[in-house]
């Protein structure tokens, strides 16, 4: 850090102006938020639905989450818990992983991971409903 | 350098264990859980879009003894991360935190509403499975 200002004629003020709080404070927190508040009907309602089909055959599990309202809560649940879910592991790796590198790698594969699940599983809710 | 055994500030250890410490950790332990619940859901919906036979071996594996087993602690740690994140979120709103509230001789005071979330996701828990082992052995009408 600094190295950044000391050949030149500007002061600390200058060098930090605009690096920062980058007017993201409450974002995270509040994201956990909204998807904690999705999540309580929406988990209620994936008991019932599962409690329901246990023992169900293929037909009828693929006729419940091809149902259009079903396909539809199916799909915003898996949104709100992936989002919930990576939100959630962000701040367990943050807290508990102090080495630099291995904390951006668990970062990334926490993201990914959690991004290609929900797309992985709104595309089989997809395949079911509209196929 | 003289290693002198300096005073640390204090940690966990002097703090006498509360149902919120409980409360605290268990919230952690149950979401970390359920995030590899998340996975079991999402195999669920790609054997379902996948056929038959892809549904036929996830169904094989809820069916088991393991499976029944993740199952019920899956219940469990939903239900409990849902009431106790319900708890979070009133206390979101400055709720339960005055100091009437925190004397015990009130009732719901912020040390009974812990044990509310506890009692409450385990009695769930249960009235889940007993109708559903009731269902499966045609116990239930």
């Amino acid at each position: 850090m600094s190295a950044i200002g000391d050949d030149t004629l500007r002061t600390p003020l200058k060098n930090v102006r605009g690096l920062g709080s980058a007017q993201s404070g409450v974002r995270h927190w509040w994201l956990q938020r909204i998807t904690a508040v999705a999540l309580v009907p929406l988990s209620l309602w994936l008991l019932w639905l599962c409690a329901g089909l246990v023992h169900a055959d293929y037909a009828s599990v693929r006729a419940a989450i091809g149902q259009p309202v079903d396909a539809v809560l199916l799909v915003a649940l898996v949104v709100s818990l992936f989002w919930h879910g990576a939100l959630g592991l962000q701040v367990v790796i943050e807290d508990y992983i102090h080495t630099r590198w291995q904390e951006v790698v668990l970062q990334i594969l926490v993201r990914f991971g959690a991004f290609l699940a929900a797309v992985a599983c709104i595309f089989a809710i997809a395949r079911i409903a509209l196929g | 350098m003289s290693q002198t055994a300096r005073p640390t500030s204090p940690h966990l250890g002097i703090y006498r264990w509360r149902v919120n410490m409980w409360q605290s950790v268990l919230h952690r332990l149950t979401g970390l859980f359920l995030c590899v619940g998340s996975l079991l859901v999402a195999w669920g919906l790609i054997a379902a879009a996948s056929g038959a036979d892809a549904w036929s071996t996830f169904a094989a594996f809820c069916a088991s003894g393991i499976g029944v087993t993740l199952l019920i602690a899956w219940t469990w740690s939903l239900l409990f991360h849902l009431c106790n994140g319900i708890q979070h979120l009133f206390r979101d709103t400055g709720m339960g935190y005055d100091a009437a509230q925190r004397d015990h001789s009130r009732t719901p005071s912020y040390f009974a509403t812990g044990w509310m979330v506890i009692a409450v996701s385990v009695a769930l828990t249960a009235l889940v499975w007993i109708g559903l082992f009731l269902r499966a052995n045609g116990g239930a009408a």
